[in-house]
């Protein structure tokens, strides 16, 4: 008999979200948000970091909310804004860009795909009072398509294009999401990742190595290549 | 002669129809992994990917927003002529490309490799990428299109013939177990093995496994298919789920594919297709109708045919 998810915890955030609530976020607790989040990958933090360039109007005031992610998303002629869907990207790739990130927006939260390493969240989110969400499954792009009430800006679009343009998102009961590191630096996904290296050796015990043996930088399948 | 007109519209529509409603045989395939699964994370994701499906289908939007790179497979009849020929086709699946791209809308994922141009539309150089195949005694064209994620979840290796079947399994725990942490490769996904051919064959047949083949559908070859079998209790075993959490939920479904290769050696490609699994297909008929089938069936038996000459194979 398969368990269910009852244990899960949930609660409901309003952006720009408190100190006290950040603190008291466990890992493993889903999530809806409510206010406005702000969009950024490779190319905003390319013009914002090593560019320089300021960040348009006032919106590092009114979230504190980071989300890498691009939407699906079309301009009409009359310059109408469809959102279909939104789906996170992997965020390990923008961990060198994070501390410059946290200075210069009060940035408390990063929502993406997949979390970032231990050592990411000990040297940079600790510092920074930041906490991790991750999307769900990844593909829940629908259900946070759905939780997008209007797009309130965006920026450099004609520089950067649709997946690469800085959005400016009115979200409402906006998830799930799960809380994957808390203001500790404790990780969800390193909790679960020791409990499965445990099984690991087993997998292997049996198999002879390929005759051929490959260069590479770990051939430890207890580390993670992010 | 089946009118261009009609082409450009199957292949508009099932572009639509795989962007927003999950596959019968796959979202059978999770519901089913979820009955077994003990992982209360895990368990949580399956079930808002099913809440995400339903979604999708109620207010026809994307069910996810990473479009992947959108590509099309056409299988032409041998008897199958189109107005405007094989030119003429690619231009439609092209414009049909642009245009889904703004109407669904889809997201402009395709940009230059290098100097990162995005034309707005999915479409530019070598994109979308279409692949032909062929069928004797028909008049019809079958259009796939695929959108699969393509960061994650696909490697390629030179194995030999004395590695054997522990190589292969080695290999395919190596890249479950690398891109399965954090859900990189987006697991549970349908596993497709390329097994044989020249490096680029063997990329091919893998990719097309798992994206072309329905939960369920098993190798015509019983030794390969029992591999098949071995290989997706394998990677059900390895105590990790959905996202990489701890569970099971990682291969809806295994599907192998060979192509004879050098004598001295054994390539091997896996390719993970998404949680959002998003393919449709549509036969546009000689009359110009279209209808829409749930199967792609890519891999028919004169697909895989194996002497010189197919009538050879053909009873009596």
């Amino acid at each position: 008999m398969a368990r269910t998810d009852a244990g899960i915890k949930t609660r409901r955030l309003t952006v720009p979200i408190l100190d006290e609530d950040l603190a008291s976020l466990e890992i493993g607790t889903v999530v809806y948000l409510d206010g406005v989040i702000i969009t950024g990958r490779e190319g905003v933090y390319k013009r914002v970091i090593e560019d320089g360039e300021e960040i348009p109007g006032d919106v590092t005031a009114r979230s504190n909310v980071s989300f890498h992610c691009s939407p699906a998303a079309s301009i009409d002629e009359q310059g109408n804004y469809s959102v279909g869907a939104v789906t996170a990207t992997a965020s390990f790739r923008f961990a060198k860009s994070l501390p410059d990130w946290f200075a210069k927006t009060d940035c408390r939260v990063i929502i993406g795909k997949g979390g970032m390493s231990p050592k990411h969240y000990r040297d940079i989110f600790v510092p920074a009072k930041a906490v991790y969400f991750t999307t769900v499954g990844y593909g829940t792009g629908a259900l946070l398509g759905r939780g997008i009430k209007s797009v309130e800006d965006v920026f450099w679009l004609d520089e950067l294009g649709i997946a690469q343009a800085m959005w400016v998102l009115n979200v409402e009961n906006f998830g799930p999401l799960l809380v994957e590191s808390d203001l500790k630096g404790n990780s969800l996904f390193e909790q679960n990742n020791k409990e499965i290296n445990a099984n690991i050796d087993r997998l292997y015990e049996d198999l002879k190595p390929p005759s051929l043996s490959r260069y590479g930088e770990t051939d430890n399948k207890r580390d993670e290549l992010i | 002669m089946i009118a261009i007109e009609r082409v450009e519209k199957a292949a508009y529509d099932i572009m639509v129809k795989a962007g927003i409603e999950i596959p019968q045989d796959y979202e059978q395939g999770i519901r089913a992994m979820q009955t077994h699964e003990k992982g209360d994370l895990s368990y949580f994701v399956l079930e808002a990917m099913l809440e995400n499906y339903d979604a999708a289908r109620e207010d026809r939007r994307p069910m996810c927003a990473d479009t992947g790179l959108p590509r099309y497979y056409v299988k032409a009849g041998n008897e199958a002529r189109i107005e405007g020929g094989f030119i003429a086709l690619e231009t439609a699946l092209r414009l049909a490309t642009a245009r889904a791209t703004q109407d669904i809308p889809l997201r402009p994922n395709r940009v230059h490799p290098i100097n990162r141009q995005d034309n707005n539309n999915n479409v530019g150089i070598n994109a979308p990428e279409i692949d032909f195949s062929f069928e004797p005694d028909a008049d019809w064209i079958d259009i796939t299109t695929v959108h699969k994620g393509g960061l994650f979840g696909t490697d390629y290796r030179m194995l030999f013939p004395g590695d054997g079947i522990d190589g292969i399994k080695r290999f395919f725990l190596d890249v479950m177990i690398a891109f399965g942490k954090r859900g990189l490769a987006c697991q549970p996904a349908i596993v497709g093995i390329g097994l044989g051919g020249s490096k680029d064959t063997c990329m091919v047949l893998g990719k097309q496994a798992a994206c072309l083949r329905t939960v369920g559908d098993k190798n015509p070859d019983p030794e390969i298919a029992a591999l098949e079998a071995e290989l997706k209790e394998m990677g059900n075993s390895i105590g990790m789920g959905a996202m990489g959490f701890v569970g099971s939920s990682m291969v809806v479904d295994c599907h192998i594919e060979v192509g004879y290769t050098h004598t001295g050696g054994m390539p091997m490609s896996v390719h993970s297709f998404c949680l959002s699994s998003r393919r449709a297909t549509a036969r546009v008929h000689n009359d110009g109708r279209i209808e829409f089938r749930p199967d792609p069936a890519w891999f028919t038996p004169y697909m895989r045919r194996n002497t010189v000459a197919w009538q050879e194979l053909m009873p009596a």
